[in-house]
């Protein structure tokens, strides 16, 4: 039953923001017993077919723009790849640091916009 | 040329699970002039075949714990239709600020969090004292 909740607010999350969903899956996967590399694979699983979900019914209220998206997709399949296949083999503390910052600094400015 | 760094550092993180979708909308919405809904809906997108390629990859390597998957899909549903309903009802000005205040979150956890691979390396270091001692 707990898990059962665990998801429904990674389902949230992921639909409410429409992003973000996997951020906080990693965490709880791990508190279920996962190792890190194990987390962030299944947290992948999870938020896909979330996001199926989220895409539909932002599809049905308008909010989908595939042209938007396809811009953005072929560079994305390759960032995908090489992803994936470091997945295995990186220490991620640093991308997590780096990226921790940027992402602070982004999310003040948005807050001043 | 901007869509292809974009596009490439997004697919890179969020195919590990690491939050690449935070580099999307926050490029759409601070530098591409695009509303906070329309981005998140082009992030959904993107991210559909970005995900279905890294999970083809990730059970490849036999990294994806599915009964966990099983145990959490059916809440994971009824909390996307919650959301989605959610972010539709509410005004694109206030979903902006609460995405950033999300980011923020999310921000200070990457950049304080401990390091867990330093830890498990303490503790190997620790164990190993222990036993020569």
């Amino acid at each position: 039953m707990r898990k059962f909740f665990e998801g429904t607010l990674c389902g949230f999350l992921n639909g409410f923001f429409g992003s973000g969903g996997g951020v906080l899956a990693v965490p709880i996967l791990e508190k279920e017993g996962c190792d890190t590399n194990e987390a962030h694979a299944t947290s992948v699983a999870l938020i896909f077919a979330l996001s199926v979900v989220t895409a539909l019914f932002y599809g049905f209220s308008g909010n989908l723009d595939f042209a938007g998206a396809w811009k953005y997709i072929p560079y994305g399949v390759a960032g995908a790849l090489c992803g994936a296949f470091f997945l295995k083999k990186i220490k991620s503390i640093w991308l997590k640091r780096i990226f921790g910052g940027v992402i602070t600094a982004a999310a003040v400015r948005m807050l001043l916009v | 040329m901007m869509e292809a760094i974009i596009g490439f550092a997004t697919g890179i993180l969020a195919s590990m699970g690491l939050g690449g979708g935070f580099i999307l909308v926050v490029w759409l919405t601070l530098f591409a002039g695009v509303g906070q809904k329309a981005a998140q809906g082009i992030n959904v997108l993107f991210f559909l075949p970005i995900a279905f390629i890294a999970l083809i990859l990730h059970l490849k390597n036999h990294l994806v714990n599915k009964p966990l998957v099983k145990k959490m899909i059916f809440g994971g549903i009824i909390g996307a239709v919650i959301g989605t309903l959610g972010s539709n009802v509410i005004a694109n000005d206030l979903l902006r600020k609460l995405f950033a205040l999300f980011l923020i979150a999310f921000g200070l956890r990457e950049l304080f969090s401990p390091n867990k691979s330093a830890d498990n390396q303490q503790s190997d270091d620790h164990n190993q004292r222990s036993r020569t001692d």
